[in-house]
């Protein structure tokens, strides 16, 4: 015979599971770079952040040739480039082959008169004419004058060296055999782009895989041939495809392990079923609360959220192990302040700016509730009420003495505060971890891998950048041209090498026209041009090429930026000029001068000239700065949540209790510190959250010694600690799992929380754990 | 026999001015491109100004530049061209620095550029005697004799070919007098270089 309120508890918790499971099948699930950027950045890394995901930087898929022979690389170099330029998922592929490159080459010759910047009013009058001719005779007559020459017959005003005059500064890769190559010249480089900025993970795995069946097409008589790749989708992949194994390696090891353990200790399948349904109501809760909550669930958060396993199966082990005592009022008390005291610590990560942190904090908190509800309402139902628990006498009487050992050396944890602590403050400077890449999935040597291929590309360095943002494509371009007088004369007075700018690719509309209005008519021009001639060493027979081209572009009118398609020039056009939902943000990268560039000093220079809304960034400084922001939050939530805690115990046990309960998590937390420090691990915000996770966890063993009455008879008191080592047990192996974890925020938060709640349990038993007295005395 | 021992004598002379000679002609023979290039290494340092004339097809009268060369062994050579637009190009180890009229500069690694370096190389490889070097890129044939003497350099690399189809060095001595290119389209530049120093 069920009771009533049996029946609505259990219905209420199926139709709760059913709920939740409807919600996770519908959830979407990323596992991208996302969670390590700012949701909320300042402007200029707001610029950073959205190139990052989605820019033209971030579509640009860097691709070397290893091994074989300069000639073999070469071969392949230009059959993969070949092939890719077949594939509708790349927009350009280039090799440094002058026959990819013609397109690039033909739109600048092309267009010349519309691109030149010398073609102003009087360009093309007798005086004009005669002054560019003279003016490329004596190009001619220099050490360059052997290429200047070919250009006479059909571009005599040279507007051709005008354009290319734009583009000096930025040198390419090295080029042998008609192939780009590194440095050293033992690799062949190519650069290919994908089509769309929209693509997701999938559809840039999709890319990358294209890439490799090409190239093993274009290798395929040439086995010792390896590919490497590298950029912004290689990164994603890679990282995509480690989180995801990772977190089904963990999730499962972390089970099973788990299963193992409860099953060495219970000796019942029941149990064990009964004890997972905390957990798998409380895991299936969280990741529901995340998708509600932010309409996708990152696969990090799956990752920390096995970690979970850890502390909801606690609940059930404290329920079954220290069942059939008669103060069922005081276990639930304790149960209650210390699934509290974890609430409060994750409730300030919501509020975290750091997307995996606010997730993870919904997914504990949703999760840690339902699973302490279910552990306090449908386990008891479930549960048979008289539970056959093996008797653990044996274990349980020597954990007592083992416990009653550590009380004499309580000194141990005091001494070890204070050398831990001063060692942290010998070490200060070096103990936080400041870099945005120390968090990331790249293995070290694809780091390395990722610097080198950027370097045989020379100038793709894009560490500063003058950016601002316009209403519309002409605005921007105007502004572009605007800025780039500034920049100039930046040049000459020589604050900066040069500079790149989307204007000098694609001209406004409005400079455009200006251009074509100072191009006279064909009869006009002839004239001028014979007048021109008179005395000259070139007869104007020899310069037809030229009033054809120039009566051309006057006809052809505006050029759009439809012409750049499958060139080179196209994607460097796009990587300076970005459409964005509602406006255009303009990025023109700067060539330094040897020694660097003060952004400040720069910035002046650009707000005397009255260029409004333009700003100057340097890219290592404001990633430096998204993640000290990022430390710096963590640190003040981890010491809000700590105090949340804390002010919890003072309100519910007064500040004695509260100060006897706190101190040992305190040395657990700076001994953990100071041991990263001693190894020379530097600290990341993951570490922090562990810290802020080992206090939550620790609590609960801390608030169980500290309930512990001296009257309370043996055998409980031993269940109780049986139940805490079983849980320590519990969270330190699947923690600890997640620190072997080659995902480095994985393996941060494992081995802080793995090697922290131990110390807490170990310090906990030696200060908070009273001597036990007989009941009878 | 009297007769027959002058003939014997004749003959004998006649055999020992031939031997001379033919030894005399072997000698002649055997100075070649090693001993012009062992020469020329001797040579620490030169300074010279030289007058360039490029005769191109689609100009009716050739351009004439006018400038200074100097070169410090083993590599370094500037070529400051004075007239008519100044500009400089000052060639060290793997460095190629030009600077132009406008104050522009522009600095090129050799090893970057196969095709820049093969043919400055020409000049500096010659007058620095190093036959090492000029064989990277051409294949080399000697005429003349110590005091007049032409080395004729033909590209062996295709790239280079397109452009170049021979570079004429004349000489006397050590000293270089002119240095003429033939295009591969038929152009061609002359420079006439007279020595004003030399260690």
């Amino acid at each position: 015979m069920v009771k009533r309120s049996t029946r609505y508890i259990l219905l209420a918790w199926l139709l709760f599971i059913a709920a939740a499971v409807a919600v996770v099948f519908r959830t979407h699930f990323v596992a991208d770079l996302s969670a390590f950027l700012p949701k909320s950045p300042n402007v200029k890394q707001q610029i950073l952040v959205e190139q990052l995901k989605e820019g033209a930087i971030a579509r640009l898929v860097l691709i070397g040739i290893e091994g074989g022979d300069a000639t073999q690389r070469a071969d392949a170099s230009r059959q993969l480039q070949a092939e890719l330029s077949k594939r509708p998922l790349f927009s350009v592929v280039q090799n440094g082959d002058p026959a990819a490159m013609q397109a690039d080459q033909a739109y600048y010759f092309k267009n010349r008169y519309l691109l030149s910047p010398a073609v102003e009013k009087d360009h093309f009058s007798e005086a004009g004419i005669k002054a560019s001719i003279q003016q490329l005779l004596i190009a001619m007559s220099g050490d360059s004058g052997l290429l200047i020459k070919k250009l006479l017959p059909s571009d005599p005003t040279g507007e051709t060296l005008q354009i290319l005059e734009q583009f000096m500064s930025s040198g390419g890769p090295r080029t042998e055999d008609d192939v780009w190559v590194s440095k050293d010249g033992q690799r062949a480089v190519l650069m290919a782009q994908l089509a769309s900025s929209g693509l997701n993970t999938d559809e840039q795995a999709l890319a990358l895989d294209d890439i490799r069946a090409a190239f093993t097409k274009a290798s395929q008589h040439t086995p010792q041939l390896k590919l490497v790749m590298t950029g912004t989708a290689v990164f994603s992949v890679y990282s995509r495809d480690t989180i995801k194994s990772e977190v089904e390696r963990l999730a499962t090891l972390g089970t099973v392990l788990v299963i193992v353990l409860l099953l060495l200790v219970y000796r019942s399948f029941r149990l064990l079923l009964l004890g997972v349904l905390p957990v798998a109501s409380g895991a299936l809760a969280g990741i529901a609360a995340v998708s509600i909550g932010f309409g996708y669930v990152h696969g990090l958060t799956l990752g920390f959220g096995t970690t979970l396993i850890g502390e909801a199966v606690d609940y059930s082990i404290y329920l079954f192990i220290q069942s059939g005592q008669e103060k069922k009022a005081y276990f639930w008390r304790t149960i209650r302040l210390g699934v509290l005291a974890s609430i409060a610590g994750f409730a300030v990560l919501m509020v975290s700016s750091f997307p995996g942190l606010s997730q993870l904090g919904v997914y504990s908190i949703a999760g840690l509730l339902v699973a302490v509800l279910v552990t306090r309402f449908v386990l008891p139902v479930l549960m048979p009420t008289q539970l056959k628990m093996p008797a653990l006498t044996g274990t349980a009487t020597i954990l007592d003495h083992v416990f009653e050992g550590l009380r004499h050396i309580r000194w141990v944890p005091i001494v070890l505060l204070v050398v831990s602590f001063t060692y942290l403050l010998m070490n200060h400077q070096r103990l936080w971890s400041r870099q945005l890449s120390s968090l990331s999935t790249i293995s070290a040597a694809q780091s390395q891998l990722d610097a080198k291929l950027r370097g045989d590309f020379g100038n793709t360095d894009m560490r500063y950048i003058v950016s601002f943002h316009a209403p519309t494509q002409e605005a921007a371009l105007q502004k572009a041209e605007t800025v780039s007088g500034v920049l100039n004369q930046l040049v000459a007075a020589n604050q900066i090498q040069g500079f790149q700018s989307p204007s000098n690719i694609l001209p406004s509309v409005a400079t455009q026209q200006k251009r074509l209005a100072a191009i006279p008519d064909q009869a006009t021009l002839v004239k001028n041009l014979n007048a021109a001639l008179v005395g000259m060493p070139v007869s104007a027979d020899k310069l037809t090429g030229f009033v054809t081209a120039v009566t051309a572009a006057k006809q052809q009118g505006v050029i759009t930026k439809a012409g750049l398609a499958k060139t080179a020039s196209g994607v460097l056009l796009d990587s300076m000029l970005i459409r964005r939902a509602n406006d255009y943000l303009v990025m023109m990268p700067l060539v330094p001068l040897a020694n660097g560039l003060v952004t400040n000093t720069f910035q002046q220079s650009l707000d005397r000239a009255g260029l409004a809304g333009v700003s100057v960034l340097d890219v290592v400084e404001e990633t430096s700065g998204v993640f000290g922001r990022y430390t710096e939050e963590a640190m003040t939530l981890s010491l809000v949540g700590s105090a949340a805690i804390v002010a919890l115990f003072v309100f519910s046990k007064g500040w004695r209790t509260a100060w006897r309960i706190s101190f040992p998590l305190l040395c657990a937390v700076v001994v953990v510190m100071a041991i990263f420090a001693w190894l020379h691990i530097q600290m990341t915000i993951l570490h922090l959250v562990g810290l802020l996770l080992l206090v939550a966890i620790g609590s609960n063993y801390v608030l169980f010694f500290a309930e512990d009455e001296t009257d309370r008879d043996l055998a409980s008191r031993q269940k109780m600690e049986v139940s805490l080592v079983v849980a320590n047990l519990a969270t330190v192996c699947s923690f600890g799992l997640l620190g072997t974890s080659s995902v480095p925020v994985l393996s941060f938060m494992g081995s802080t929380v793995g090697i922290g709640t131990f110390l807490a349990l170990i310090f906990a038993a030696m200060l908070v754990r009273q001597r036990y007295v007989k009941a009878s005395e | 026999m009297q007769q027959m021992r002058k003939l014997s004598v004749v003959t004998r002379a006649c055999v020992g001015i031939s031997l001379l000679v033919a030894a005399a002609t072997s000698m002649a023979a055997e100075w070649g491109v090693n001993d012009l290039m062992q020469s020329l290494s001797q040579k620490k340092a030169g300074t010279a100004t030289f007058v360039e004339k490029k005769f191109i097809s689609t100009l009716n009268q050739p351009l004439e530049s006018t400038g200074q060369l100097a070169f410090t062994a083993p590599d370094r050579l500037e070529k400051r061209t004075l007239s008519p637009a100044a500009e400089s190009m000052i060639l060290q180890g793997d460095k190629l620095m030009v600077e132009r009229a406008d104050g522009k500069k522009l600095n090129v690694s050799l090893s970057d550029r196969p095709e820049v370096s093969a043919f400055v190389e020409s000049i500096r490889a010659t007058l620095a005697g190093d036959k090492a070097g000029l064989e990277k890129y051409y294949a080399i044939v000697l005429n003349g004799k110590p005091e007049q003497w032409q080395i004729s350099l033909t590209p062996t690399q295709s790239k280079m070919q397109k452009v170049i189809s021979q570079i004429r060095i004349q000489g006397t001595k050590t000293q270089i007098k002119m240095i003429t290119f033939l295009q591969a389209d038929g152009d061609r530049s002359e420079m006439t270089i007279t020595e004003t120093s030399s260690k």
